[in-house]
């Protein structure tokens, strides 16, 4: 039996090991447990690499583009797999990047897969090693941090197969580059994917069963979206549905009703399922200590807490937004509130950013015009497109749109919507104003610099007051 | 044009009042005079008469609202020839209470800001980026907080940051009542007059299935806070003396014997004349300390401490130096059986330059009430009781005795000043007859 920890953590995803850090910080002895590589899903297959992926599409759309920027380009086109490798390449430099993090934090990695036992303050780690042996670890205090998978929906027909019907991971590191391709759900990954395709080349259908797009976004947002997608040659069905996604030998065919009832069988040489995804609460030992589980997600209260003495869960095991930043903020939470922090506040889901980093990204925060509404709120809204901006003119991405909405009452930003160029990072200044309980007049007085992307930002806080300035 | 009927002020402290029930409806006619409405005030539950005549258009406020600020339109008459639809004008105008709050908090900003919105429109709203105690320290609020403060009439200055640094943010506004501050870990938590808020409910000192929570009306809010003020605010001290009984139960049995049948004359009654005739022979006790000065009370307006459901009240035998037993015992016992119906007039209770408390029937032996302000002492009655007394010669015997302390306002009243009062009231006790004269 080793010494005991003050904390392990299970899963070293952006939530796991980012609160292993945290832990170390405060001076708890902490190990954390890994079965595949360091960083999870986010690092080796989410966020990174098809950021990784989309910087080459994205690369090659303004290649393709070179003329209207006076510049020559001849034939622009791409190598699949040099495109693949970059995306793997930056993704081992940054779980690499973690492996030193863990080691300059005195932080045990565990290589194996655990399971909990009862135990007592906090439940025991019985970690399987690649040698297949257990071994058994004790800790004062345990986090779950073992994330979340693809969903299938075998009822309907909708099941991976990794060959032809692909999850997120074959569809980033694809063998072949698929000439039809069918990508069902357009949540944040269905749309990525399809933005990331469509871009090199493939007809791409995406389905959606909600009767928009992006569905989470506001609903101005994903029409702006819509519209954008089809003129680059998407094609988008909504309040569509798709059953039977065979796999034959090699092709994939799929049955799709569409919005008006109609049921075709279509071909498609691979398809990409993102209809959601599933809580890893399977083979961790759960059930026998009594951890309340909900629809594959571990019920949590702010500081991470399960009800099981010493046994806290964080991130996408936890439920939705399963985003990597919510994940890393959870466990940062959790960590301060084990450690007794005197500011420690408990994880408040209703300031986190989304973001969508399809041509063109989507961002955004806080309620929609819709939630916003139906929550009783008297609201303005300001709206401001990039085409009244000269940094987007100058950029060749004249085509977006800011949207905010404030309470009249106390001038509260409610919300925050965006779609154009470089809004993932623009959308962090709303962040900050949510967080800091600015009013639309601290907005309106913040000087924002000229020529920048970010003035669209200003305007559609304007605008919400009847004072645009460039519209 | 429809009248609005607006809420009363009923007594001088009052600011605000719940209206406990409506006796009209909508379409009701009403004539000047009529009952139309039951209000709780700070003390009491008041009815509201009809100063007009007409019919009633819109009960602007429901039955059972709390916080109703003086002043503000609780229901619109219609005159004759009128119709609902003139009341549309009307209603819109201020019904609600809180606007009437809201420049509170911006009055404390220092010269006019320089951060003050000038809006095209008329919808955004001016907010302040800082703003100065008096003693010229920052108080960090987030605007967001600064606004919903400034919306709900909540003075920064008493609340206490819950964000970063202290900082004052949105949750610690939402939850705050107007003029309240929020509980805050260390340091007591002070309203914006300085007194000391309630004890906070705390979910981790009782859970909440073991106790049955009620919440608080207007006279309890009110005695918890009068209380309060007087026992921090009052340099007060305690005076203790005995006295003999014997003689006074015997003239109050001659003096009941020879009554009339309806009367009857409760010991009470012949403290609350004694004490009226002591303040007159010591007029220096019968002072109340104010901004202006020491007002000296020319008459002796007897305070007496009556337990009521819910709290306390204390009706006030007027000039009671000149008024007969009989007269005082009729007027106690109606004083006493309204204000347990809480029906009492403002001006009922309001008004005495001294106060009586009597726990002597309960068996309480001896006790130091609170000054009840703007009063300068108060007399604590305990339970006569047969005690063995040393007499005159030097003999131990049997006599009926009290024991009574008389709470003084230092700032008005010295020990020698009460002391000579509780000596003149021991003498109108002991030697009834005095009372006479």
């Amino acid at each position: 039996m080793s010494t005991p920890y003050d904390l392990i953590v299970i899963g070293s995803g952006p939530g796991g090991y980012v609160a292993a850090i945290r832990a170390s910080q405060l001076g708890m002895k902490t190990a954390i447990v890994e079965r595949e590589s360091l960083g999870g899903i986010c690092l080796n297959w989410g966020c990174i690499p098809t950021k990784a992926l989309l910087r080459s599409a994205e690369v090659l759309h303004l290649a393709k583009q070179a003329k209207s920027f006076g510049l020559k380009i001849e034939n622009p086109s791409f190598d699949l797999e040099a495109v693949v490798k970059r995306s793997r390449g930056v993704a081992s430099q940054l779980s690499n990047g973690v492996t030193f993090l863990m080691k300059k934090n005195k932080i045990d990695v565990i290589e194996g897969t655990a399971r909990l036992e009862k135990g007592a303050p906090a439940p025991k780690v019985i970690v399987k090693g690649k040698d297949g042996k257990d071994t058994p670890y004790t800790a004062k205090h345990v986090m779950l941090a073992t994330g979340a998978r693809a969903r299938d929906i075998p009822q309907a027909g909708l099941v991976a197969d990794g060959k032809l019907v692909w999850t997120y991971r074959e569809a980033m590191t694809p063998d072949v580059m698929p000439k039809r391709l069918l990508v069902v759900g357009s949540g944040a990954i269905g749309i990525e994917f399809a933005s990331f395709y469509n871009e090199l080349g493939a007809d791409v259908t995406v389905v959606e069963v909600m009767d928009r797009i992006l569905p989470v976004e506001d609903a101005e947002i994903s029409a702006f979206a819509e519209k954008d997608f089809r003129k680059q040659g998407l094609n988008i069905l909504t309040g569509a549905k798709v059953e039977n996604v065979k796999a034959g030998k090699n092709v994939v065919t799929a049955d799709i009703t569409t919005k008006d009832g109609k049921k075709e069988t279509k071909e498609f040489d691979r398809a990409i399922l993102a209809v959601g995804i599933v809580g890893n609460v399977e083979n961790l030992g759960l059930e026998a200590l009594g951890v309340k589980i909900e629809k594959t997600h571990v019920i949590v209260d702010g500081f991470g807490r399960t009800g099981v003495p010493g046994l806290y869960a964080i991130g996408d095991l936890t439920g939705p937004p399963w985003l990597a930043h919510k994940a890393s903020h959870e466990g940062v939470t959790c960590v301060e509130g084990i450690a007794g922090k005197n500011h420690a506040e408990p994880f408040d889901a209703s300031n986190i950013p989304g973001c969508t980093y399809s041509h063109p990204q989507v961002a955004s925060v806080g309620l929609t015009e819709a939630a916003a509404k139906a929550k009783g709120y008297d609201i303005k809204v300001g709206r401001f497109p990039f085409i009244g901006n000269g940094k987007a003119i100058a950029l060749g991405a004249e085509n977006g749109l800011v949207k905010t909405i404030f309470d009249k009452k106390t001038g509260e930003l409610l919300g925050a919507h965006m779609i154009g160029a470089e809004v993932t990072e623009l959308i962090q200044g709303y962040v900050i104003a949510r967080q800091g309980e600015l009013t639309e007049a601290d907005l309106l007085h913040t000087v924002f610099a000229h020529p920048t992307l970010s003035e669209t930002m200003h305007e559609a806080v304007l605008d919400a007051e009847g004072r645009a300035l460039h519209i | 044009m429809p009248i609005n009927i607006t809420m009363p002020a009923l007594s001088p402290t009052m600011e605000e009042g719940t209206l406990a029930k409506w006796l009209v409806k909508e379409g009701d006619t009403v004539k000047s005079g009529m009952i139309i409405a039951e209000i709780e005030t700070d003390k009491a539950t008041m009815e509201v008469e009809a100063v007009d005549e007409g019919k009633v258009g819109k009960l602007v406020v429901p039955a059972g609202t709390e916080g109703v600020k003086v002043n503000a339109v609780i229901a619109v008459l219609l005159e004759e020839g009128e119709s609902a639809g003139d009341v549309k004008a009307l209603a819109a105008a201020p019904a609600k209470a809180e606007p009437a709050a809201a420049p509170k908090a911006a009055t404390s900003v220092p010269a006019p800001s320089p951060t003050l919105v000038t809006p095209a429109k008329a919808g955004a709203q001016t907010s302040v980026a800082v703003m100065e105690r008096p003693g010229g320290v920052r108080i960090m609020a987030s605007p967001l907080a600064r606004r919903i403060a400034a919306n709900k009439g909540i003075d920064l200055k008493a609340l206490k940051g819950s964000g970063p640094h202290g900082r004052i943010i949105r949750r610690d506004v939402e939850n705050a009542k107007p003029g309240a501050a929020q509980p805050a870990p260390g340091g007591a938590p002070m309203t914006a007059d300085g007194l000391i808020l309630p004890q906070i409910l705390d979910d981790r000192v009782y859970a909440p299935d073991t106790y049955d929570l009620k919440p608080l009306d207007g006279m309890r809010k009110t005695v918890a806070k009068r209380l309060t003020q007087s026992f921090m605010q009052v340099p007060h001290f305690p005076l203790n003396i005995d006295i003999q009984l014997d003689n006074l139960l015997e003239s109050r049995a001659a003096i009941n014997a020879a009554a009339p049948k309806d009367v009857k004359i409760s010991v009470n009654d012949l403290l609350i004349k004694a004490a009226a005739l002591a303040l007159i022979d010591e007029p220096d006790c019968n002072a109340s300390y104010t901004d202006k000065g020491i007002a000296y009370h020319r008459h002796a307006n007897i305070s007496v401490a009556v337990a009521v459901e819910g709290g306390l009240i204390t009706p006030v035998i007027f000039k009671a130096e000149g008024k007969g037993l009989a007269e005082i015992s009729e007027e106690m016992k109606d004083l006493a059986n309204r204000a347990r119906e809480r029906k009492l007039k403002p001006q009922e209770y309001m008004g005495g330059t001294f106060s009586i408390s009597n726990l002597g029937m309960f068996g309480v032996r001896s006790f130091a009430s609170i000054i009840n302000p703007p009063e300068g002492m108060i007399l604590s009655v305990g339970a006569g009781e047969k005690r063995a007394v040393v007499d005159e010669a030097g003999a131990i015997v049997a006599r009926t005795v009290m024991s009574v302390t008389l709470t003084c306002d230092h700032r008005v009243i010295g020990g020698a000043e009460g002391a000579k009062w509780l000596a003149a009231f021991k003498r109108y006790v002991e030697t009834p007859e005095a009372m006479l004269l």
